[in-house]
């Protein structure tokens, strides 16, 4: 389609309104900024209304801007209508203090282990996924490791030992 | 391998002791280590690349077989031997330590390349930093990954461990104190 940003944008817009935030073509990708707490209600419309049909999840990723205050943390959904091969980003953002969001594992079952990953990794609160625990750290991790909030080298580090390697 | 004798059929030396026409004597221990020595069962735990270079170890070229080790244990309960190779995140390192506490005693362990020995280039939250901060280990193969002749010293320095343990070694307080360090009764 050629001009597939504007024909979702004005979709979206038709339906949810102020809930879209912002719209724009980044590369050969129409990216969408939703109000968090419409996200359930706008994937739904995207994968269920038969004109914009995207059926299929591609990925699902977490997001941490530490600079942006008051919207840290986010989720970037990545969808594709297969027949007409459409393919849109749909990102959500929410503050750090409360990374809570509502799970999207009961529209596509493959966001599950997706999901799980995303609070492994950013601690981001899916509300309504039926199983969420740590799914590739260990379970006795006290932290979630993917955020920006570490510095490259650890100095308090306790399980390197160093001696032999004279660093 | 200066016990080899390299003329015709490759047969182990026999261990120091005492022979006349009709018998010969030696003690238990070397008669035991012998054995053992040269028909080490190894369990293979190779979770990454280490793992390939393990293959072409087993294979005709380098041929572990040669060792009396050909024959591969993929359960613990009869392996001699466990040969780590790999990069051994947190999460595996419990089931590593089940692995190494169903095998029986007597067991030796070969951590083989830079992972499995201190965590290789995976300085990192979610890899365990050597294997020996949960389980003892005999003897280290560096390399990233170590060929296979690399390896192959490793096996002949088990070999040499194996070959001169004393009976009463796994029995003596100062093992009973290392196990216990481990966390293992």
């Amino acid at each position: 389609m050629e001009n597939l940003l504007q024909y979702i944008h004005d979709k979206l817009k038709a339906k949810f309104g102020d809930a879209i935030i912002s719209a724009e073509q980044l590369y050969d990708f129409p990216v969408f900024v939703v109000k968090r707490e419409n996200i359930f209600d706008i994937m739904k419309f995207l994968k269920e209304d038969t004109e914009t049909g995207f059926e299929f999840l591609t990925t699902l990723c977490g997001l941490h801007y530490p600079e942006n205050k008051g919207h840290e943390l986010g989720v970037m959904y990545q969808l594709h209508n297969l027949p007409k091969n459409w393919r849109i980003r749909v990102k959500t953002f929410f503050p750090i203090t409360a990374p809570e969001v509502q799970s999207v594992t009961s529209l596509f079952p493959s966001a599950n282990w997706q999901e799980r990953q995303e609070y492994d990794f950013f601690g981001i609160i899916f509300k309504g996924h039926p199983n969420l625990k740590r799914i590739l750290n260990m379970d006795s991790m006290n932290y979630y490791p993917m955020r920006k909030e570490y510095p490259l080298e650890d100095a308090t580090r306790d399980d390197k030992n160093d001696s032999m390697f004279g660093r | 391998m200066s016990e080899v004798i390299t003329e015709k059929a490759t047969i182990v030396e026999a261990p120091a002791g005492y022979q006349q026409p009709g018998f010969f004597a030696t003690s238990l221990d070397k008669a035991v280590g012998l054995a053992r020595k040269n028909s080490i069962w190894p369990l293979p735990f190779a979770t990454s690349c280490c793992g390939i270079e393990f293959m072409a170890l087993m294979a005709s070229h380098y041929d572990l077989g040669r060792f009396g080790a050909e024959r591969l244990s993929f359960s613990p309960r009869q392996a001699d031997l466990l040969m780590v190779m790999g990069t051994i995140a947190k999460k595996m390192a419990p089931v590593l330590r089940q692995v190494y506490q169903q095998m029986a005693e007597p067991r030796w362990v070969l951590s083989m390349g830079a992972c499995a020995s201190s965590g290789g280039i995976f300085d990192t939250y979610s890899v365990l930093q050597g294997i020996d901060r949960v389980i003892p280990v005999d003897v280290y193969v560096p390399g990233c990954p170590p060929r296979p002749e690399q390896v192959i010293d490793g096996i002949m320095q088990i070999q040499k461990l194996v070959g001169s343990e004393s009976l009463r070694r796994r029995h003596s307080p100062e093992y009973k104190e290392m196990m216990k360090k481990y966390g293992f009764e």
